[in-house]
């Protein structure tokens, strides 16, 4: 009896609520824990930059939410010759400012983009020439067959060569030294946002294009979006709470239970397109952080199996990650090609099993070794990797944690120093390729400069440099599954886990969460 | 002088010779002082409880959260006498990596109280050496040593400990910084610390050095450095000990200070500033626990030896009496 009034006034509150809401609910306050660096749409290859700029521009070829690619400002692509694409662009496009976006300013930018002071050359140092056929129509050269050109390309926006040449910006920010130009404060494309004001690192404020090409097919709700950086992920998290803030990227993993129990939060989450791994030395005929003398116990197979059969992913996921991870059977994030669910299976814990293979090897009594660990870089890594350091302890290896900052962490790893180490690998290309090429291809100065295993393995090699060139795409999906099978065979790396991404947001705002952890504010629906 | 004189006898004597001087000492003025002080008679205790809680922790503690090996981490963020996953029963609860709370404490006191020991032994012996040097002989030597102290008294000692320690650790080879890390932390903290020992002793120092006694060791052509280790030194320890007393306890913090910025002893290894550090990151999601009691842990064990050292100078202060 006492409830009902109770009742209707909830209901009568949500209705207010909601009413009130749809009042306010086309600007969009958000918040990240940095500032895009510079607005020029090709000066750095950075995270919230890309974001930022992803708003007020378009790229030929759109990453869509769910990590796909799709016809951005080009409808079409297709390789005429094996070294020769041929991109058909959108008619009807304009920019903020009226003006229509042709093959002219398509090329002008990936001329822009392709070389110094560019941060993107390198996803596109392949093109050597870029030719307008006519209007909508671009010719793009590459120095050898590249049939990975169009994932390249999802990250190159598109900017106005008149207004580029009108302002004196045809050359990309030197943000290296310092440079500034009109482009670093002020952007005008052709995307889902105008920029309407700009003050970095305090509030960036965005509002809708009207006329975007590709309304029809996005939801478009958001009027306004108000872009404040901040630092404190605390700080985030009570202006979330305090409805100060409609979305925010990189809540902490253990605020996460506090803002999923609050009914007016949602936090969204997806595995993100990097996974965590243990990196071993088995190249080296010995090693200089162990208590074996005169040979490498990680060279032989048997004792990195013990040692991935020994750490118990599934733990560090439900206790250290509080379930923000993905356990990964190979270091290959989910979304990449060459993907398959099959070889991300992890055995199951065994511990028995692991100190037979660690006697089968000769090592009854098992052996220490110095294990590094960055503090600072991924999602709890010292925490990940104290607890490996005990599960590896109750197998019979006595791992010495060493801790440290990211800088540090890099650099000896780079210099060839840490023996056992743990390791992150993000693929923006979203292929195979760009791991394998980066971590399994024999550390030889130009390729393999991120493997530090000493693994070494001819096939391997000639699978690396025949996918970088094979244009079948089924012949070089054969090529990539090879690879994974020598890869996941030899047990290079120990693969941990995939990370999570999280955002946290009102409960009245939708927006599908993307794995490169950059919003498409266009994409964001209101209840 | 005749006031002090009969302390430091009953001090520097007590525990070798066992009846006669442990008469005396129940006898003393001090020992009367200290059982007409229930707080004092507390923190005594309190003090004793920690010691020999780290003394003989493995003995004492259910579990040892310095092995790896024996960590369970899906007991991980158990609550106090809460149910863990692997059915054991943690009195204080677990933290982030399955360690007993309870356990880790007597562990981390162990290194905590270690480390503070030594460093306020460190320090003491190296300000008092500079400070006796300083205040007997005086001149350009007294300047150096006193002109140092004043430009290292200037920075916070926190600051200089971190500086000392971040040095240190740069200079030693990476293989040996594990091993290292206890020794490097009390010297930092030692080094950051000496100036109080060394002014108190050249100031007494200097008083002493004109008194007839020390004139008179002087004409019968007693070596400078025996006049200084034999004759005076005695004479100013009881200031020191008052001192060290406190400085026992601001080391402990110091360490721990440390140790919450994450300059300090490994996270494997942790010690009462450590936990607290881990702990501090799960405070707002519910695990208070983690953070409370080496909290608690710590005010208590610093609060009670600067109450005994409070104590201390009122029983030595011949003025209070």
């Amino acid at each position: 009896m006492i409830r009902k009034p109770m009742i209707y006034a909830l209901l009568l509150g949500t209705a207010l609520g909601a009413m009130s809401l749809e009042a306010s609910a086309q600007t969009l306050r958000f918040a990240s824990q940095s500032d895009a660096l510079t607005l020029d749409p090709h000066a750095q290859n950075e995270g919230p930059t890309i974001t930022l700029a992803q708003q007020i521009h378009d790229p030929l070829i759109i990453r869509d939410d769910e990590m796909g690619i799709r016809e951005g400002l080009a409808v079409s692509w297709e390789t005429v010759e094996p070294t020769l694409w041929e991109f058909k662009l959108r008619e009807g496009v304009k920019f903020h400012d009226g003006s229509d976006f042709t093959a002219e300013d398509a090329a002008f930018s990936l001329e822009r983009a392709r070389v110094p002071p560019s941060d993107y050359r390198n996803y596109i140092s392949s093109i050597s020439e870029v030719r307008v056929v006519d209007d909508y129509t671009l010719h793009i050269e590459t120095s050898a067959p590249n049939p990975i050109l169009p994932q390249q390309l999802t990250n190159i926006v598109m900017m106005s060569k008149a207004w580029a040449e009108e302002h004196g910006v045809e050359q990309a920010q030197n943000y290296a030294e310092g440079e500034e130009n009109y482009a670093v404060r002020n952007a005008m494309g052709t995307g889902a946002f105008k920029l309407e004001s700009r003050a970095p690192d305090e509030r960036t404020v965005l509002v809708r294009n009207d006329d975007y090409w590709d309304a029809d097919n996005i939801p478009m709700e958001v009027e306004r979006v108000v872009f404040t950086p901040i630092a404190s992920a605390a700080t985030r998290v009570a202006a979330l709470l305090s409805g100060e803030l409609d979305l925010i990227l990189y809540p902490p993993v253990q605020d996460l239970q506090r803002l999923e129990q609050s009914p007016d939060i949602q936090v969204k989450s997806t595995p993100e397109n990097r996974t965590i791994f243990l990196g071993l030395n088995q190249g080296a005929d010995d090693l200089d952080s162990d208590s074996v003398e005169g040979q490498n116990p990680l060279a032989d197979k048997r004792v990195r199996e013990a040692i991935n059969l020994a750490i118990d992913v599934d733990a560090i996921q439900r206790v250290v990650m509080r379930g923000q991870s993905v356990p990964a059977g190979s270091i290959a994030p989910i979304y990449i090609t060459g993907y398959q669910e099959e070889f991300d299976q992890r055995p199951d814990r065994d511990l028995d099993r692991a100190r037979e293979l660690l006697a089968e090897a000769g090592y009854e009594d098992g052996f220490s070794i110095d294990f590094a660990c960055p503090n600072d870089r991924y999602n709890n890594d010292e925490a990940i990797c104290q607890a490996v350091v005990g599960m590896l302890g109750q197998a019979g290896i006595e791992a010495n944690l060493r801790a440290q900052t990211r800088s540090l962490h890099f650099q000896q790893l780079q210099n060839g120093e840490l023996d056992f180490y743990m390791l992150g690998w993000g693929v923006p290309t979203f292929d195979s390729e760009y791991i394998f090429n980066f971590l399994y291809h024999t550390n030889d100065g130009e390729r393999g400069s991120w493997n530090m295993t000493g693994f070494s393995n001819e096939r391997m090699d000639e699978l690396v440099q025949a996918m970088s060139g094979e244009t079948d795409l089924d012949a070089r999906d054969e090529l990539i599954a090879e690879a994974w099978e020598i890869a996941l065979d030899d047990l290079t790396y120990i693969p941990l886990h995939h990370e999570v991404l999280n955002w946290a947001m009102q409960a009245n705002v939708d927006i599908p969460i993307r794995a490169d952890n950059s919003p498409r504010f266009a994409h964001v629906t209101f209840d | 002088m005749s006031a002090l004189d009969p302390l430091h006898r009953t001090k520097a004597e007590e525990p070798p010779r066992a009846p006669s001087a442990w008469a005396r000492f129940f006898d003393s003025d001090i020992w009367y002082s200290f059982t007409r002080s229930p707080v004092t008679v507390v923190s005594a205790l309190i003090v004793l409880i920690f010691v020999v809680g780290a003394l003989f922790a493995p003995w004492i503690a259910p579990h040892n959260p310095f092995n790896p090996a024996e960590l369970n981490l899906m007991d991980g963020f158990t609550p106090p006498m809460g149910e863990a996953f692997s059915g054991n029963l943690y009195l204080l609860g677990t933290d982030d990596q399955g360690r007993d709370v309870f356990s880790t404490i007597l562990y981390g006191a162990r290194i905590s109280l270690f480390v503070g020991f030594c460093a306020v032994l460190f320090a003491m012996v190296l300000g008092i050496s500079l400070g006796l040097l300083a205040g007997y002989r005086g001149g350009w030597v007294d300047s150096l040593i006193m002109r140092i102290a004043d430009v290292q008294l200037s920075f916070p000692a926190i600051l200089v400990a971190l500086l000392i320690f971040g040095v240190a650790r740069a200079m030693l080879p990476r293989s040996m910084q594990g091993e290292m890390v206890i020794w490097v932390l009390i010297i930092a903290i030692g080094l950051s610390d000496w100036v109080q020992y060394a002014r108190t002793v050249r100031g007494t120092a200097m008083v002493e050095k004109n008194k007839e006694y020390v004139q008179a060791a002087r004409v019968i052509g007693i070596h400078p450095l025996l006049i200084m280790l034999r004759h005076v030194l005695p004479n100013v320890l009881g200031p020191v000990l008052v001192i060290a007393t406190i400085g026992l306890a601001l080391a402990i913090i110091a360490e721990a200070t440390l140790s919450f910025l994450g300059v300090g002893v490994p996270p494997t290894t942790p010690s009462l500033g450590t936990l607290i550090r881990i702990g501090n990151d799960f405070l707002f999601s519910g695990e208070w626990w983690i953070t409370l009691f080496p909290g608690l842990a710590l005010i208590l064990l610093a609060l009670s030896v600067n109450l005994l050292g409070d104590w201390l100078r009122d029983a030595l202060n011949p003025k209070l009496r």
